[in-house]
């Protein structure tokens, strides 16, 4: 039972007043994408979007990775996927990325690609549609980049749309 | 399985959430360890081992945290160890402390589990952006609300769940703060209105949808069942079952919709408590509810009722403290805070003291035997589950 | 079976470049840390925190023991002399590059029970330093002082 329980509040002046220091860290990386992501870059470059195949589950997986991690075993073969897909779920966001607020929504959400497993998915982002037309189910495409400004990354791809004409702004 | 001792539950401390506080993260550590001992009634010297939790370094920027909180926690000269599993971590440590006294090796051992998510500029966020995986999520520069939101979308399709019933949770759970005196959230007179039109995040999410990060400490002294019966034989609350699971890295390849990975995890520690019908057998819950529709998904994974169906329990009044099933009696996460691992104390320790009778004003009134707390972290995955029984 | 698919070209593994940075941190003192650093600040003493079960003195002080637990509130002033516990000459700074001139870096003790604050020795040739030798704070005057462990410029020689 906490009848009196400890722990002295700062207000946000009182906080920035009372001794204490400030650092800024420097931490700078050069990740490895690996074998399967590498390729999965590579692709994305040529405008194309490539996944790997386990033989003993069956399943396609996107994003592609050299092992299966429920059969845990390698994976066994490359598969291009067609890019087209279904709206998985998604979100209309007033945020950015550093929780300031925007005025004009960020549509985002994860599509689960034609010819990968079930819920298989990327993130994206969507275009051409509006947040009240959008919905779970929803049949996309990928919009890409013109060739000369792709770089081999998951920009490449500028966002997914409608496949349907009734659902595009 | 082999023979294990038994293990109860003989004190709990906790210190204030809040978004600022002037403590360092050791002597949180230390103001809430402190509390526990004295509730059990135990000095320092008494303790066998420590068990400390906390999440990520980058929150408090510190590396090893571990190590820097160790002597605020107890830890000094002592056998010592970091459970660290994200968000999960407030049910975690507590299940490390229990293998501690469960396999033999130590009598009484000390929980403590601390965040100080004010350290990061210009907030806690900005230390989630490194979550997200470098090469497929970050160029898209996601915001963390973003996981839930999609998650919160998907569980609302699958099940054809409303907002105006999710944000009863909300309701609840900051009315039932008021009665907490660790709050930093409570609010005796929100209504859903002021949730549905609360400012849009990224929808379906808005402001009053989501518990904020915060600065705190929580400990539980753990002890062999001999010796709870010599020092506290008045209020034997014993922990009868431990779950824990994760589901894949990559979290778009989940079904968002049903938590399986804790359905897993608490069938473990159902069989362990020789629970076969939770629904009936549970009598108070308190699920990890960073979100308010986390605690209706939880309360589902947790298999308290089919899925989907949680938010009909709410609608209907028994998740309230005078309902059948009290879930969340201590204000949860929405209404008291979240600091992250820290929630131990409104987790496991409501849990317990609630069965120990010990909660107050919060005093659920359906006389509780049986209760069961759950949390839930990393990117989505991992949960971990803890049944406590009153002896 | 191999799990690497035979990689013909080395620049065919692609690297990929970020950080983990934030906007920074902001680490308050603490309830202890907040006493310690404004007698340091507006007075120029250094203060510890005596257990008296144990018999340790913690320097900086704490408001907990780590050996018994009990608070510790009455802190005491433990003076600006303390003797060298331990030292290590440092001739390349923390990213590696040569510094101008070595940097003595040391562990100072205030008494026989107290704990070690690490500091820097000023003053000094790196041959003159040992372990047992004696040192005094060198403040920095009030009015450049901020509440901050560089409050003090080093500890020199006494004697």
């Amino acid at each position: 039972m906490i009848t009196e329980p400890r722990g002295r509040k700062l207000s946000k002046e009182e906080f920035a007043q009372v001794p204490h220091v400030t650092a800024q860290p420097r931490a700078r990386y050069a990740w490895s994408a690996g074998p399967a992501m590498s390729r999965f870059l590579e692709e994305l470059k040529r405008g194309k979007i490539i996944a790997r195949r386990c033989n003993r589950c069956g399943r396609v997986l996107v994003p592609p990775r050299m092992f299966c991690e429920r059969c845990f075993r390698p994976t066994d073969e490359w598969v291009y996927l067609p890019g087209t897909g279904v709206v998985e779920t998604f979100s209309v966001s007033y945020i950015d990325t550093n929780a300031n607020r925007i005025e004009e929504p960020i549509l985002v959400g994860v599509i689960a690609l034609d010819g990968a497993c079930e819920h298989c998915g990327l993130m994206h982002y969507f275009g051409e549609v509006s947040p009240e037309r959008i919905h779970i189910g929803m049949p996309v495409e990928p919009v890409w980049k013109p060739e000369s400004e792709r770089e081999g990354a998951i920009t490449d791809i500028k966002y997914f749309r409608p496949r349907r004409e009734e659902d595009r702004q | 399985m082999a023979r294990l001792r038994e293990v109860a539950v003989i004190g709990a401390g906790m210190t204030v959430f809040a978004s600022r506080l002037m403590e360092t993260g050791k002597e949180l550590a230390w103001e809430a360890a402190k509390q526990a001992l004295d509730e059990a009634g135990l000095s320092l010297e008494d303790v066998d081992a420590v068990v400390l939790g906390t999440a990520p370094d980058a929150f408090d920027g510190i590396h090893k945290k571990g190590e820097n909180l160790l002597d605020g926690a107890g830890g000094a000269n002592r056998p010592y160890m970091r459970v660290y599993t994200g968000g999960g971590t407030a049910v975690m440590a507590p299940i490390a402390g229990w293998w501690h006294v469960a396999s033999g090796l130590f009598d009484i051992v000390l929980v403590v589990c601390e965040e100080k998510m004010s350290s990061a500029r210009p907030h806690a966020q900005s230390v989630f952006a490194h979550i997200w995986d470098p090469i497929l999520d970050r160029p898209l520069k996601p915001n963390l609300v973003w996981i839930f939101a999609m998650e919160m979308q998907r569980y609302m399709h699958v099940y054809n769940v409303k907002k105006e019933d999710i944000a009863l949770v909300s309701v609840k759970n900051k009315r039932n703060a008021v009665d907490h005196p660790c709050a930093q959230l409570a609010d005796p007179k929100i209504t859903v209105e002021d949730v549905l039109n609360s400012e849009p995040m990224a929808l379906p999410v808005r402001r009053l949808d989501i518990s904020p990060p915060s600065d705190g400490a929580s400990a539980l002294v753990l002890a062999s069942l001999d010796v709870a019966r010599e020092l506290v034989p008045d209020r034997i609350v014993t922990i009868d079952g431990v779950g824990w699971c994760i589901d894949t890295t990559m979290w778009t390849n989940r079904d968002l919709a049903f938590p399986k990975f804790l359905a897993r995890a608490a069938q473990q520690a159902y069989r362990m408590a020789g629970i076969k019908d939770p629904a009936k057998e549970i009598h108070v819950a308190e699920p990890y509810d960073p979100f308010n529709y986390k605690e209706l998904q939880h309360m589902e994974g947790l298999l308290l009722c089919e899925p989907g169906e949680a938010a009909k329990l709410t609608r209907e009044g028994v998740t309230q403290r005078d309902g059948r099933l009290p879930v969340c009696p201590s204000g949860g996460l929405l209404g008291v805070g979240n600091p992250i691992a820290a929630t131990l104390g409104i987790k496991v320790g409501e849990i317990y003291w609630q069965l120990a009778r010990k909660a107050g004003k919060r005093q659920v009134k359906n006389d509780p035997v049986t209760g069961v707390a759950q949390a839930w972290g990393d990117l989505m995955q991992f949960s971990s589950v803890i049944v406590l029984r009153r002896r | 079976m191999t799990m690497l698919e035979r990689i013909r070209k080395p620049t065919e593994i692609k690297h990929w470049l970020g950080h983990m940075e934030t906007g920074g941190y902001h680490y308050t003192a603490g309830l202890a840390g907040e006493r310690f650093f404004t007698a340091l600040r507006d007075e120029g003493r250094i203060l510890g925190a005596r257990c008296e079960r144990c018999g340790i003195v913690y320097v900086p002080p704490r408001i907990y023991c780590e050996r018994c637990f009990t608070e510790l509130n009455e802190f005491v002033d433990v003076g600006l002399r303390g003797r060298v516990r331990s030292f290590t000459i440092a001739r390349i700074d923390k990213d590696g590059n040569r510094l101008e001139r070595p940097e003595i870096r040391a562990l100072i003790s205030f008494g026989e029970d107290t704990t070690a604050l690490l500091h820097l020795l000023g003053e000094v040739e790196p041959e003159e330093v040992h372990i047992g030798m004696e040192v005094e704070a060198q403040l920095k005057p009030r009015e450049e002082r901020e509440g901050r462990i560089t409050d003090i410029r080093y500890f020199k020689p006494v004697g």
